[in-house]
C-alpha cells in the first residue's frame, strides 16, 4: 500500500494542502491506484508548503511547493512511487532547513498523524509520563530545575522555580494553566505545535499535574485558532478514552484533568494574570503581583501558568532525561528555541535550534534573506515588543543573555524582517499604536502614556521642538518601563528606543 | 466628638491580621508590623506617607495608578509599596530622586488629560489628586493639553444625591470595587480598554437605570471630584464634623455629620465605626433632608378637640395644657386611664425618661413601645431559652460563619450595611439557606447564589423549624457534647421526645409549609455538618400568631447544633428600628422595668423606688393593643405618644382610629403631623436626631454616640420636653445633660453598670453587658455559660393561625420593606428616595394574576375580613401562587386597615405577616383611601391656619 503524507494544519491549508489531498485521492482513483493519504500535522518549512511526502523504502520522499494543478503531472512522473523530479526535493530529512535544525519540540511535526496516540507513542510519546509516575512529585520538579528549561512565553522564567512554589503551597485544588494565547505577530509555533503534535503539550501538562498536585488542567487557546481548537478537542477525547487523563490517569490512580477553553481575542489576554482572570469568566485585566498565580492563580489557587512550548519540552525532558536536554544551548539559555521566521523573508517558517546560533545564520542560511530581494534594513525579535535589530547586529548569538545585553529580547522566537524601505519611526510609532490599541488600561503609564507616545511621535515627525520631544520621549520610555504594572506597557519602549537609537536619523537626530 | 474636619487617615491598604510580626527598615526607620502588611501601610504606621491614589484602606490592593512606587534595597526596578508585602530585614527608600521624577512624570500624564478648574471644583480643599500632584512636585504638562482626552465626558447627573463628572475621572477603580467589594452590588465596571477605560453603570447606561442602589460608597472612595454628593456641589466642603449614630435602621452605622455651621453638608459613614466600618446606605448616607424639611413643625401646638384648629403656643404653655388634661382625665377615670407609647426611633436617655414618667408619674405600668408590633417575641423567644433578651453576635461575626440562615428577613432592603458584610462573606464561599415566600435578592444575588430556597408558606414557620430539627435528631446530627455540657438535659430530653415524633418530620409537614421534604433534609444536613451556622432572622419570625414559638425553635436550633457561644455562630435577630434593642432595654415594656426585670420583683422594685423616691405599681400595666381595647371600651382616656405613628404601623387601622378619637388627651412628639398627630391634643415637635446628644443601641446590643450636631429646630430636645412635661404634672426630674440620665441608666441596670458618656466617647461605642466582668463591653453572648446557666429546650408545638386563606379569602398578603423607603416613610417620603419607590405596590405571582384579570398597573382592591384598600399591582415571579406582597411605607396605602389583630400568643405582636385576603381589579380607591383622604385634607388645614411663619426649606 502506497502512503502519502498531506499536511492538515492552518497554513498549509491556507496555500491549498485540502485542494492538494483531493487532487492526489481523485488521480489516484482515476488511475486505479491504491494509495492512502494521511494527513499530517506540518514539517513547518512554509515556504515549501504544500509539502507532499511519500513513503519509500529509503525514507520519506518530499515534493513541494505543491499545488493541487501540480498532482496530475506529479502522477505521471509517479511521485506517489518516490519518483521524478517535479517539485522533488529529495528525502525528507535531508532537506537542508530541515536537516540542521536540532528538533526536539517539533521532531515529530509533519512525520505523525497529530491525532493517533499509537503514532506519539512509537515516536517515543508517553515514555516521559511513564517515568514520572514512578516519580514522587518532588523529584519531578527537581528533575524541571535541573533541565534548566525556561519559560517560552517570553521572559524566561525558570520553570523548575515556578513549580516547586505551587508544589510547596498547600491548597485543597490547584490547576495547570497552559498560556496558547500566542498573541505576538509573526509567531506560530505554539499553533504548530498544537496543531502537528498535540499529545506533547497533553503530556506535559499531566507531567506538571503530577509535579504539582494539581489535577485539572486548562489550555487557554487563541480565538483566532479554530484548527488547533479542534485538533486539541479530539485529542483531548482521545487521550480520556485511551486513560491518559481522567481519575486514573495510565492505571496509576492518579487524577489530572484537562479542558481547552477559547480565549477571548486581546493581546493582553496572553499576560499572564489577565489570562486568569479571562479563564475565570471576568473581562481579563492584569493583576498586580505579589501574590503570583502560583500561589494565588485561577481562583485563587495555586496555579502553574506555562506557555505552551514550555509544558511541551516537559514532555521530551522526561522522555530523554534532564541530562539530555542540559546538553543542549549555551550558559544559562539552555535547550532549543523554535523561532518563527515572519514578514520579510524569503524562507519562512519554524527553525528549531538549540541556543546559540547567531541571528545572521538564521536569517541566511535558513532564511535565504529577505523575500524582496532587497537588503534586511531591521529585524525585530521577540514579537511587536521586542527591539529591533540593525543590519549590522546580526552576529549576534540566539540566546537570552546576549540579546539582554544588547537590550533586546528573544522572547517567544519570533523574527520579523523588514528590508530597506521601512520607515523606522513609523515602526516605533506603530509600537506606542499598538499598545494604545492593546493596553488592558489598568495603569496609567502604559493607559496614558501610549496615547501621549503617539503624540510625541506626531510632533516629532512634524518637527514640532523637536529635540524637547526626544528627551520627553526617553522619559515617558523610563515612566512606562518603570512604572507599569506589567510587560504590556513596561517593554513597549524597547521596540521604540531601539528604532531611535539604531536609527537616529529618522528622527531628526 | 467634635472635631474640625479632616479627611479620615488612609494607610492605603487593609490591615494584616497575622499574629506574625516582620521588621523592615523604612526612610531609616525600624518598623515592625504584622506579616502580610504592605509596604505602603507599614510605611502610613511609621507616620511616612508615600503618594497614592488607587490605594485605599478599606478596599483589597489594586496597584494601577503607580504613584506610589520605591527603592527597596536589593530589587530591580520601582516596585508600587501597595502591592509589595513587607519583609523581615527590608530596607525601604520611599524617597530618592529616582522615584520622585518617576512619579512626577506619571502625575504628568494623569494632568495631561484633566481639566484645570480646581478652583471652581467642587472637591478643591478635599481631592486626592490635587494633593498627590502637590506632593509630587508637579510643575509642568509638557505633552500640552491638546492631546486626545475626555474632558468633554459628559456628566451623569441621574441620581438625585450625587455626580458623575468623568471628566474628572483617573480610572482608578476604586468606585468600581468599592461597588464590589464593599456593597457587594457590582453596578459599575469599567468599560472598554486602554485611553478608552471609562466608569461605566450596568451596561453604559446612567446611575438611576442601573443596578445601583445608591448607597454612596463609591463616592466616598472616588478620590477625586468625579463622584460628589451633591450638597458638597451646592454647599462646598465641611469645617467640622460630629459623629453620630444614623437614626434609621437597627444597623446603627456610625457615620460623621460634617458640617458648615448648623448646616449638614454630608453624613460620611464613619471608618473607625465597628456597626458599618465605613459604609453606609442611601438612608443613612443621603436621605437626611427630612431634619429640615418644611413640613417639620417647630412650635408646640394645642386644641379642645380634633376638629378644632390647632393653636401655637409656648412650651411651658402646651405643658401645662397636657398636664392639666392628664391628670384630669386621671381623676375622672382613675390611675390606670392614661399611659404612654415610647420611641424606638429616639435615644436611650429619651426612652429612659419616658418609662419614668409613666411609673414615676403617672403611678402605673401602661408604658409600651413599638417593639410590641416587631421584636416582643425575640425577647420573650430568646429570654426563655437562653436568658437574654438579644442578638447574641457582632455584625463581624459573619465573617467567620461557614452556613448561613436567612430566615424571614431581606437584609439587603431592611439591613442593607448588614447585607453587605454577608455578601462579602457568601462571595468568600459560605453557604446560604434562605427561608422566606419571596425570592427576596439574597436568593440570586451577583456572586451570591442561595444553596437553599426554602419557600415556607406564610404562618407555617413553627412546622418548618420543627421539621429541620426533626431531621437533624433523626439522622443523629445533634451537637451532643454541646448539649450534655451547656444545656439542661431534662429540658432536651423532653424535647428530644416531643420532635422525634414523626409528625414533625419533614415528610409529615411537607403539604403544610409548602416545603419538598428533600430540600429540608439537605438544608438540615448542611447547617448541622458544615461549620459554624449562624442563623439571622427578622419579622417573618416575629410577627406572627406563633413569633414567639418560631423564635424558641430558632434558639432550640441553634443549641441543638452547638452553634452558640462562639464567633462565626449564634442567633441573630435583625431587629428593625435604630433604637429598638434600646427601647427595650430601657424597660419600655408594661410587665419590665429597664434590664428586663420584672416589675412585680420587689427588690428590684425598691432599688428603683430609692433612687426615684417614689413607690412603684406592682402590677404590669396595658400592652399597646390593651390600650387600645381599653380606649374603646372607654377605660383610657389619655396618652403620650413619643415619637411613634401607631395610627400607620399598628394593624387594623379601622380599630386604632376608634381607639384614637375616644381619647381625651393625646399629646403626640414628633418631627411631622403623622397620622397618629390627626388625633392629637397637643403636639410637641420633637428633635432629630442630629439635633441632640444620647445614645441609640443597635441589633447588635452596641451602645453608640448620638451627638448634637445643630440646635433643636424647636428649642428643646426631646429630653428637654419629656422633662417639661414632667416637671409640669410635678414629677421631680432634672438633668442639665443626657449624659446625667446614662449615669442614673449605669446606676440602675447591671448590663450597663460601667456605660457612661466618657466612656462612648473613648471607645467608639460598646456592646452590652458592660460591667465589672466586662468593662469594654461583650461583643459575643453565652460564651461558657447561657445567661440562664443552661440552654433551654422549649417545646415548640405548631398551631395553625386562624387566620387561613379560605374561599373567601383565598390569598395570603405578606408584608415587608425596601431599602429606600423606611417603615411608615415619615422622614424617607420627604427625601428624594422617593425616586426610588414613591408608592406601594401589590406583587402577585403570573397565575392569581392571570385568574382574577389584573396585568402589571392595574388598580388592585384588596380585601381582608377587617377593612379593604386598594393598591396598584405588579405581577412578579418572586413569590409564590397564593402568596401577595406589599410595602407599607405609604399611608394612603392603608396596608393595615387590612391587616388583622391577631397576635403572637405570648406578647402580642400583631401577624403583620399573614392575612388572607381576596384581591380584585377595580377602578376607585377604597372607601376608607377616600375618608383617609378627606381626614388628612382636614387636618392638613387646620395646620396650616395654625402656622404662622414656613419653616427653611432642606438643604439639598
Ligand atoms: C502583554 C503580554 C502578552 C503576553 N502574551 C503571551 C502569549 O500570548 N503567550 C504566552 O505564552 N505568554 C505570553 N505572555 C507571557 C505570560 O505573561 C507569561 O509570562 C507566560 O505565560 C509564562 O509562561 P512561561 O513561563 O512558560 O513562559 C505575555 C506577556 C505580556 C506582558
Ligand atoms: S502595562 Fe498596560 S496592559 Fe499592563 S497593566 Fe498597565 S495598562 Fe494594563
Ligand atoms: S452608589 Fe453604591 S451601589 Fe451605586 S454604584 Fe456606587 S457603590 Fe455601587
Ligand atoms: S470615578 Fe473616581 S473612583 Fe471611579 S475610577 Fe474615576 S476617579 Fe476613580
Ligand atoms: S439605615 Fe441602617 S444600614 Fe442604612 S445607614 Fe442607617 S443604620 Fe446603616
Ligand atoms: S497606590 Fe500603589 S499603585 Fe496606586
Amino acid at each position: 500500500m502506497i502512503t502519502i503524507y498531506v499536511p492538515r494544519d492552518t497554513t498549509a491549508c491556507a496555500l491549498g494542502a485540502d485542494a492538494v489531498a483531493d487532487a492526489i485521492s481523485a488521480q489516484a482513483a482515476q488511475r486505479d491506484i491504491s494509495l492512502q493519504i494521511i494527513r499530517t500535522g506540518s514539517r513547518g518549512l512554509f515556504w515549501l508548503e504544500t509539502l507532499v511526502e511519500v513513503a519509500t523504502d529509503q525514507g520519506r520522499r518530499a515534493f513541494g511547493p505543491v499545488e493541487a494543478s501540480d498532482v496530475g503531472a506529479l502522477f505521471d512522473a509517479g511521485f506517489y512511487e518516490g519518483k521524478g523530479d517535479k517539485l522533488a526535493l529529495g528525502l525528507s530529512e535531508e532537506i537542508p532547513y530541515l536537516k540542521n535544525q536540532q528538533r526536539l519540540n517539533f521532531a515529530r511535526a509533519g512525520i505523525v498523524d497529530p491525532l493517533s496516540i499509537d503514532d506519539y507513542k512509537s515516536q517515543g510519546g508517553y515514555a516521559g509520563l511513564s517515568r514520572a509516575l514512578a516519580m514522587q512529585p518532588q523529584a519531578i520538579v527537581d528533575e524541571v530545575k535541573e533541565s534548566g528549561l525556561r519559560g517560552r512565553g517570553g521572559a524566561a522564567f525558570p520553570a523548575g522555580i515556578k513549580w516547586q512554589t505551587v508544589l510547596d503551597t498547600p491548597a485543597a485544588q490547584k490547576y495547570i494553566v497552559c498560556n496558547a494565547d500566542e498573541g505576538d505577530s509573526g509567531t506560530f509555533a505554539d499553533r504548530l505545535l498544537m496543531e502537528a503534535d498535540p499529545y506533547q503539550l497533553i503530556e506535559g501538562m499531566t507531567i506538571a499535574g503530577l509535579g504539582t498536585g494539581a489535577t485539572q488542567g486548562y489550555i487557554y487557546l487563541r480565538s483566532e485558532y479554530p484548527k488547533a481548537f479542534s485538533v486539541l478537542k479530539t485529542a483531548l477525547a482521545n487521550a480520556y478514552a485511551a486513560g491518559y487523563l481522567g481519575s486514573n490517569v495510565a492505571g496509576s490512580g492518579k487524577h489530572f484533568d484537562l479542558e481547552v477553553r477559547l480565549g477571548a481575542g486581546a493581546y493582553i489576554c496572553g499576560e499572564e494574570t489577565s489570562l486568569l482572570d479571562s479563564l475565570e469568566g471576568k473581562r481579563g485585566m492584569v493583576r498586580a503581583k505579589p501574590p503570583l498565580p502560583a500561589i494565588v492563580g485561577l481562583f485563587g489557587q495555586p496555579t502553574v501558568i506555562n506557555n505552551v512550548l514550555t509544558l511541551a519540552t516537559i514532555s521530551s525532558i522526561f522522555e530523554k532525561g534532564a541530562a539530555h536536554y542540559k546538553s543542549l544551548g549555551v550558559g544559562r539559555s539552555i535547550g532549543t528555541l523554535p523561532m518563527q521566521l515572519a514578514g520579510n523573508i524569503k524562507r519562512g517558517g519554524i527553525v528549531e535550534l538549540a541556543f546559540g546560533s547567531t541571528l545572521r545564520s538564521l536569517l541566511e542560511d535558513f532564511g535565504a534573506g529577505t523575500a524582496s530581494g532587497k537588503p534586511i534594513k531591521a529585524v525585530q525579535v521577540g514579537g511587536p515588543l521586542g527591539a529591533y535589530l540593525p543590519a549590522s547586529a546580526l552576529d549576534i548569538s540566539l540566546d537570552y543573555e546576549s540579546f539582554a545585553a544588547a537590550s533586546a529580547m528573544l522572547g517567544h522566537g519570533g523574527v520579523v524582517v523588514f528590508d530597506d524601505s521601512v520607515d523606522m519611526l513609523e515602526q516605533a510609532r506603530f509600537a506606542m499604536e499598538f499598545c494604545v490599541v492593546e493596553s488592558c488600561g489598568k495603569c496609567t503609564p502604559c493607559r496614558v502614556g501610549s496615547t501621549r507616545g503617539v503624540e510625541v511621535l506626531d510632533k516629532i515627525r512634524a518637527g514640532e521642538q523637536r529635540d524637547d520631544n526626544l528627551i520627553l520621549l526617553e522619559e515617558l520610555c523610563e515612566t512606562m518601563e518603570y512604572g507599569s504594572l506589567c510587560a504590556m506597557g513596561g517593554l513597549t519602549p524597547f521596540p521604540v528606543r531601539s528604532a531611535i537609537k539604531h536609527f537616529p536619523e529618522e528622527f531628526g537626530g | 466628638m467634635l472635631q474640625y474636619y479632616e479627611p479620615e487617615k488612609d494607610y492605603g491598604t487593609p490591615p494584616s491580621l497575622s499574629t506574625e510580626t516582620v521588621t523592615l527598615n523604612i526612610d531609616g526607620v525600624d518598623i515592625d508590623v504584622p506579616e502580610g502588611t504592605s509596604v505602603m501601610r507599614a510605611a502610613a504606621e511609621a507616620g511616612i506617607k508615600v503618594p497614592k491614589l488607587c490605594a485605599t484602606d478599606s478596599l483589597e490592593v489594586f496597584g494601577s495608578c503607580r504613584m506610589c512606587m520605591v527603592e527597596i534595597e536589593g530589587r530591580k526596578g520601582y516596585p508600587a509599596s501597595c502591592t509589595t508585602p513587607a519583609e523581615n530585614g527590608m530596607v525601604v527608600n520611599t524617597q530618592t530622586d529616582k522615584v520622585a521624577k518617576l512619579r512626577r512624570n506619571v502625575m504628568e500624564l494623569y494632568i495631561s488629560d484633566h481639566p484645570l478648574d480646581c478652583l471652581t471644583c467642587p472637591t478643591n480643599g478635599n481631592c486626592e489628586l490635587q494633593d498627590t500632584a502637590g506632593e509630587v512636585g508637579l510643575r509642568d504638562v509638557r505633552y500640552g493639553y491638546a492631546g486626545n482626552n475626555h474632558l468633554d465626558a459628559e456628566k451623569d447627573e441621574s441620581n438625585p444625591y450625587f455626580t458623575f463628572d468623568p471628566s474628572k475621572c483617573i480610572v482608578c477603580s476604586r468606585c468600581v470595587r468599592a461597588c464590589e467589594e464593599t456593597q457587594g452590588t457590582f453596578a459599575l465596571t469599567i468599560d472598554g480598554r486602554g485611553f478608552e477605560s471609562k466608569v461605566s453603570p450596568g451596561q453604559n447606561e446612567d446611575f438611576m437605570d442601573s443596578e445601583c442602589v445608591s448607597c454612596g460608597a463609591c463616592v466616598a472612595a472616588c478620590p477625586t471630584a468625579t463622584l460628589t454628593e451633591n450638597t458638597i456641589i451646592k454647599l462646598g466642603q465641611p469645617e467640622h464634623s460630629v459623629i453620630t449614630t444614623c437614626a434609621y435602621c437597627g444597623v446603627g452605622c456610625a457615620f460623621k455629620a460634617e458640617m458648615r455651621g448648623n448646616t449638614v453638608v454630608n453624613m460620611t459613614p464613619w471608618k473607625d465605626g465597628k456597626a458599618n466600618e465605613g459604609h453606609a446606605c442611601v438612608k443613612g448616607r443621603f436621605a437626611f433632608g427630612y431634619a429640615t424639611h418644611q413640613d417639620r413643625i417647630t412650635s408646640p401646638m394645642v386644641r379642645d378637640n380634633i376638629e378644632d384648629e390647632w393653636r401655637e403656643v409656648s412650651w411651658d404653655e402646651a405643658f401645662a395644657f397636657a398636664a392639666k388634661r392628664l391628670r384630669g382625665i386621671q381623676e375622672k377615670y382613675g390611675n390606670n386611664s392614661i399611659g404612654a407609647i415610647s420611641s424606638s426611633r429616639c435615644t436611650n436617655e429619651e426612652v429612659w425618661l419616658v418609662q419614668k414618667l409613666v411609673r414615676a408619674g403617672f403611678g402605673n405600668n401602661n408604658i409600651d413601645t413599638c417593639a410590641r408590633v416587631c421584636h416582643s417575641p425575640t425577647g420573650y423567644g430568646l429570654k426563655t431559652t437562653l436568658g437574654e433578651s438579644a442578638g447574641t453576635q457582632s455584625f463581624a461575626s459573619v465573617a467567620q460563619t461557614d452556613v448561613v440562615m436567612v430566615m424571614g428577613s431581606n437584609p439587603t432592603d431592611a439591613h442593607p450595611v448588614f447585607a453587605s458584610r454577608l455578601k462579602r462573606r457568601l462571595r468568600e464561599g459560605a453557604k446560604l439557606i434562605v427561608v422566606d415566600p419571596r425570592k427576596i435578592e439574597l436568593v440570586a444575588a451577583p456572586h451570591v447564589k442561595a444553596d437553599h430556597h426554602l419557600q415556607v408558606r406564610p404562618g407555617t414557620n413553627v412546622a418548618f423549624i420543627n421539621a429541620m430539627a426533626h431531621v437533624i435528631i433523626d439522622e443523629g446530627l445533634e451537637a451532643k457534647d454541646f448539649i450534655a455540657e451547656r444545656c439542661e438535659t431534662p429540658a432536651f430530653e423532653q424535647w428530644r421526645a416531643f420532635i422525634s415524633d414523626a409528625k414533625h418530620s419533614p415528610e409529615a409537614t411537607e403539604s403544610i409549609t409548602g416545603i419538598a421534604a428533600a430540600d429540608i433534609r439537605s438544608a438540615a444536613r448542611l447547617f448541622a455538618t458544615g461549620g459554624n451556622a449562624a442563623i439571622y432572622y427578622g419579622l417573618g419570625v416575629t410577627e406572627h400568631s406563633q413569633g414567639s414559638t418560631t423564635v424558641m425553635g430558632v434558639a432550640n436550633l441553634a443549641m441543638l447544633t452547638g452553634n452558640i457561644g462562639r464567633e462565626g455562630v449564634g442567633v441573630n435577630p435583625m431587629r428593625g428600628q435604630n433604637n429598638v434593642q434600646g427601647s427595650c432595654d430601657m424597660g419600655s415594656f408594661p410587665h419590665e422595668l429597664p434590664g428586663y426585670r420584672h416589675i412585680s420583683d420587689a427588690s428590684t422594685r425598691a432599688l428603683f423606688e430609692n433612687d426615684w423616691n417614689v413607690s412603684l405599681d406592682p402590677e404590669p400595666g396595658l400592652r399597646i393593643p390593651n390600650m387600645f381595647d381599653a380606649a374603646i371600651d372607654g377605660e383610657f382616656k389619655g396618652l403620650y405618644c413619643h415619637g411613634e405613628d401607631i395610627a400607620q404601623s399598628d394593624p387594623n387601622t379601622h380599630h386604632v382610629e376608634a381607639a384614637l378619637s375616644s381619647l381625651e388627651c393625646l399629646v403626640v412628639q414628633d418631627l411631622f403631623l403623622n397620622e397618629t398627630a390627626k388625633f392629637a391634643h397637643v403636639f410637641l415637635p420633637g428633635s432629630s436626631f442630629l439635633e441632640k446628644d444620647g445614645t441609640f443601641t443597635n441589633a447588635e446590643r452596641r451602645i453608640s454616640p448620638v451627638r448634637q450636631a445643630m440646635p433643636p429646630k424647636a428649642g428643646l430636645a426631646d429630653w428637654e420636653a419629656t422633662m417639661g412635661l414632667a416637671k409640669a404634672l410635678g414629677v421631680d426630674m432634672h438633668y442639665d445633660h443626657p449624659s446625667e440620665i446614662m449615669d442614673e441608666i449605669a446606676r440602675l441596670t447591671p448590663t450597663f453598670t460601667n456605660v457612661s458618656f466618657d466612656k462612648l466617647d473613648a471607645a467608639g461605642s460598646i456592646q452590652w453587658p458592660c460591667n465589672e466582668e466586662t468593662p469594654d463591653g461583650t461583643p459575643t453572648m453565652h460564651i461558657n455559660e447561657f445567661v440562664r446557666g443552661k440552654g433551654f429546650f422549649a417545646v415548640t408545638e405548631y398551631v395553625p393561625t386562624d387566620e387561613r386563606a379560605n374561599r373567601k379569602f383565598p390569598l395570603l398578603l405578606t408584608t415587608g420593606r425596601i431599602l429606600s423607603q423606611y417603615n411608615v416613610g415619615a422622614q424617607t417620603r420627604r427625601t428624594e428616595n422617593n425616586q426610588w419607590h414613591s408608592e406601594d405596590i401589590l406583587e402577585l405571582h403570573p397565575h392569581d394574576a392571570e385568574e382574577r384579570g389584573i396585568k402589571d398597573g392595574d388598580w388592585a382592591g384588596i380585601k381582608s375580613r377587617v377593612g379593604d384598600t386598594v393598591l396598584r399591582a405588579k405581577v412578579s415571579e418572586n413569590i409564590q401562587p397564593g402568596v401577595v406582597y406589599t410595602t407599607f411605607h405609604f399611608p394612603e396605602s392603608g396596608a393595615n386597615v387590612i391587616t388583622t389583630d391577631n397576635s403572637d400568643w405570648a406578647t402580642n405582636c400583631p401577624e403583620y405577616k399573614v392575612t388572607a385576603v381576596e384581591i380584585s381589579k377595580v377602578t376607585a380607591p377604597s372607601a376608607w383611601q377616600e375618608r383617609q383622604q378627606a381626614f388628612n385634607e382636614q387636618q392638613q388645614g387646620l395646620l396650616k391656619k395654625a402656622r404662622k411663619h414656613e419653616t427653611t426649606s432642606p438643604a439639598g
